[in-house]
């Protein structure tokens, strides 16, 4: 194929712009550096070849997220790839289980003049490497689309168009997802003794009472 | 734009994680942040995730390795 310089400038120049987030998200997909770089090389190769199928050219950053993602979940180069099965065995675990908050175990609102409470002291301990590690525990439906929004900031439609499911799909395994990432950080922390549990006795009224005192 | 309710905690809660993803119309999320001025509470939880939130999006960007780096600009000068 004789390629337009035109096409092709702009073509590299946007790749080259994304390639900090297409190996960021790539690596979160898989897991590990060396196929995420066979990954995202694979999709660039790929996206070369479909460029003169794009006709918008403002729509770059999805279409070329979505063949990232499709080559991600291809089944040919992943012979273990997550099945039907698995996926709805991983919902059903999850089903009638409430929602995980880390500020629900945290948040003591008496203790709110303590510089933003306990939840935001939590989150100024996490590293980056602990939030790695507790999204790759992820199971894979709730880890990708954690990935495309939370990290990537695509939308829920976007996200559904690029998967082919519901936009209330989406929704879900998003919540899910946040929900067993919470769980996983959480537990993480506690493992390394971060941050203490909540008192289960703890009662409001035996903690002076500094709301209104001297912030 | 519909007329603006004022909306508890638990009707705010379930709304809260689309108000942050901006997948609200403009009426509800105009009652989301109505009830985040005057809940204390509510507002605490909107932060704690918020700030989570940015922590997960830093992670979606990780610099590859230089030899990567020429690896791709090979693949793109090849086109």
């Amino acid at each position: 194929m004789k390629s337009d310089p035109e096409d092709r400038a702009f073509f590299e120049q946007s790749v080259v712009q994304l390639l900090d987030r297409l190996f960021g998200a790539a690596l979160r997909l898989t897991r590990n550096r060396a196929d995420a770089e066979d990954l995202v090389a694979e999709a660039v190769a790929k996206a070369w070849a479909q460029f003169a199928a794009l006709r918008d050219r403002n729509c770059f950053r999805g279409w070329l997220f979505r063949i990232l993602t499709n080559t991600f979940l291809s089944a040919c180069r992943r012979p273990h790839t997550v099945s039907i099965e698995a996926l709805a065995e991983a919902e059903a675990d999850c089903e009638g289980e409430a929602a995980f908050s880390i500020f629900e175990r945290l948040h003591q609102p008496f203790l709110l003049w303590w510089d933003g409470g306990p939840e935001q002291d939590f989150l100024n301990k996490v590293l980056r490497e602990d939030i790695e590690r507790a999204l790759d525990a992820l199971p894979e439906a709730f880890r990708l689309v954690v990935v495309l929004n939370d990290l990537e900031g695509f939308s829920y439609q976007e996200i559904a168009d690029m998967l082919g499911v519901p936009v209330g799909t989406v929704r879900s395994r998003l919540s899910r997802g946040r929900s067993a990432l919470q769980k996983a950080l959480w537990e993480q922390a506690r493992d390394a003794g971060l941050s203490a549990p909540k008192p289960e006795s703890a009662d409001p009224r035996s903690v002076e009472h500094t709301e209104g005192g001297s912030l | 734009m519909n007329k603006i309710r004022l909306i508890g905690c638990e009707e705010a809660l379930n709304r809260l994680f689309d108000y942050l993803d901006h997948e609200l119309d403009e009426t509800r999320r105009t009652e989301v942040e109505q009830h985040l001025k005057i809940c204390r509470s509510c507002y605490s939880r909107a932060e704690f995730e918020k700030r989570l939130k940015g922590r997960l999006t830093a992670v979606g960007t990780e610099p590859p390795s230089d030899e990567f780096g020429r690896r791709i600009r090979a693949l793109l000068g090849g086109f």
